[in-house]
């Protein structure tokens, strides 16, 4: 358990340090003004990559013997994915602050975000009661 | 330190966090899965969507959270960011009514005394809300679908990364001129 908090430690030490948690980083990003965020997403999604292909080389397995990976998700119609995602985004471009972001703010520098949190967590609710009706 | 961190030591930082938690315990990275399991902890309430082991599943992922949590503290605390955005972002931003630049978020949206005004309440509250229903329809956010699924060429994961920047190019270019 200590390695996962480590890892989180580090995660939100550096979404503050390169200002990944900045609203105003958010819409640098939405308006094309910098490379900074394109940068980071770009680059933490090859070193992630490239670590994913290692992985499967190397055959890494756990100490029960199961393959390390990512499980495959299922497209179907893709509906959850463009309508859930396109959702988000709204969301995304509104708070400036997407999950991690958002308790990352609320721990260091705008308490209100506790507020979006709460919300976000409303949200996830609300998809969970309305779930067996949308279309996914 | 210097502000920001570069790009270039901050994204494949935050790209090793997924071989690293393969490594920890063959987890997959994703932050939005908490939402879920906080629900399910909270109020269930019978919803099949909640009725999951959450402490099972998801005690080290609320786990890493509270290092979210704290790590974000700690650097605010040691080094604060001092955000200094493009030119040409400020200037488009001053056009739709944003004023105050200091900070991470702009203060005249982003305050408990502005939570109650339309643009504090949308930003805010309804912002938050999309967040969370989102990426639970999606079943995850930048973090899961992005920097895992896409890396690891999720079909899935790239519709939703088209769908997170679409919604964003929509908010910012059709909702926060008619709203800040």
């Amino acid at each position: 358990m200590i390695a996962y908090f480590l890892i989180g430690c580090a995660f939100g030490a550096v979404l503050m340090e390169a200002e990944v948690i900045s609203w105003f980083r958010i819409q640098e990003m939405f308006r094309f003004d910098a490379f900074h965020m394109y940068g980071i997403i770009g680059s933490a999604v090859l070193v992630s990559g490239l670590s994913l292909m290692l992985i499967k080389k190397l055959q890494l397995r756990t100490a029960e013997g199961e393959p390390l990976g990512l499980s495959p998700k299922t497209v179907g119609s893709g509906v959850r994915y463009i309508a859930g995602g396109t959702i988000f985004g709204l969301g995304w471009a509104l708070t400036g602050a997407c999950p991690g972001p958002l308790v990352a703010l609320v721990g260091g520098g705008v308490p209100v975000m506790i507020v979006a949190l709460a919300s976000a967590l409303a949200g996830t609710w609300v998809y969970g009661f309305l779930r067996p009706h949308l279309p996914h | 330190m210097p502000h920001p961190l570069p790009w270039w030591i901050a994204g494949p930082l935050i790209g090793l966090i997924v071989p690293a938690l393969l490594i920890a315990g063959n987890k997959t990275f994703g932050i939005s899965s908490n939402f879920r399991h906080i629900c399910a902890a909270v109020a269930p309430c019978g919803i099949e969507f909640f009725g999951h082991d959450w402490k099972r599943l998801g005690l080290w992922n609320l786990t890493l959270l509270a290092g979210v949590f704290t790590g974000a503290a700690l650097a605010a605390h040691f080094a604060p960011p001092t955000v200094q955005i493009s030119a040409r972002t400020i200037e488009a931003l001053r056009g739709i009514g944003v004023r105050d630049f200091a900070g991470l978020a702009p203060h005249d949206v982003f305050a408990w005394a502005s939570l109650l005004t339309f643009r504090g309440f949308v930003c805010i509250v309804a912002g938050g809300f999309l967040v969370g229903f989102g990426t639970a329809y999606a079943g995850g956010c930048t973090s899961g679908h992005a920097i895992a699924g896409l890396a690891d060429r999720q079909l899935a994961s790239l519709i939703a990364v088209v769908g997170f920047f679409a919604g964003g190019l929509a908010t910012t270019y059709f909702i926060l001129p008619r709203i800040l």
